[in-house]
């Protein structure tokens, strides 16, 4: 995962760049908790530009870093969902909790 | 010794999570020879590698086991069994409502079975407590049955 920082903006990109498993999501979260707590940053975006594969693990992903953006004061926001991405976060309703921007 | 299946394969790996990516690819190599869309090819890696989740975290709870896969393929359907000799479902009715999770603190979605259950045409779920699950997919491959429906034309 690559993490990009804009100051200005105090927003967070977060850009998984690995397939998302139960395997894979253990690094994606200690690396996202880090750089959450590291800017405290008004919004955080998670990009899945280059995410070839998801599977529910990325729900419980998202929920988590919810939680956390908001008890920080934060805004949790996804951007570039791929198709396999798209139809898993469209099942379980996460899209109605939060956004998708363009970045 | 015809053989009731026009292919089949057998996969058995150890109970790690690092196994999930080896597992879904391997059954996504093996389903290629029917031809299928990537969308039908994602579908079918989603949904194995939910079960081999199930399996892992649920039905060993990390503990060392093995997890055995075996894929069929009869003209255009893909059949894929897999299971475990872990502690099996108590309630498999509960353990498939959305949401429904044993370990929700380690945010886990409860969303396992709904992905299989949508991403896949038909799912049986055996279970015994203290022996072990076993999950039996099935899923139609469309594409081929269109390019058979057009070189026919």
């Amino acid at each position: 995962m690559e993490s990009k920082y804009i100051e200005e903006d105090k927003l967070l990109i977060l850009k998984v760049t690995e397939e998302i498993d139960e395997y894979s999501v253990q690094k994606i979260r200690r690396k996202a908790d880090y750089e959450i707590e590291r800017y405290m940053p008004k919004r955080v975006v998670f990009d899945f530009d280059s995410v070839t594969f998801m599977d529910s693990a990325g729900i419980g992903l998202l929920m988590g870093r919810y939680k956390m953006a908001n008890m920080l004061g934060g805004k949790l926001e996804i951007a570039n969902l791929t198709q396999n991405v798209k139809k898993i976060f469209e099942m379980c309703g996460i899209l109605k909790l939060i956004p998708v921007v363009n970045l | 010794m015809k053989s009731k299946f026009d292919n089949e394969m057998k996969l058995e790996f150890l109970s790690k999570s690092n196994n999930e990516a080896f597992a879904r690819i391997t059954v996504a190599a093996f389903v290629s020879q029917l031809d299928p869309t990537i969308e039908e090819l994602a579908d079918i890696k989603t949904a194995v590698s939910e079960a081999v989740t199930n399996s892992i975290v649920h039905g060993y709870e990390d503990k060392p086991g093995i997890v055995k896969i075996i894929s069929r393929i009869k003209d255009n359907e893909i059949t894929i069994e897999i299971s475990d000799n872990g502690k099996g479902i108590e309630d498999i009715e509960v353990a498939k409502q959305p949401l429904y999770t044993t370990k929700p603190n380690l945010e886990r979605s409860g969303m396992g079975f709904t992905i299989m259950e949508s991403f896949m045409d038909k799912i049986e779920i055996e279970s015994v407590l203290g022996l072990g699950t076993k999950i039996t997919m099935k899923k139609t491959i469309k594409s081929m049955k269109l390019e058979e429906e057009l070189t026919t034309l």
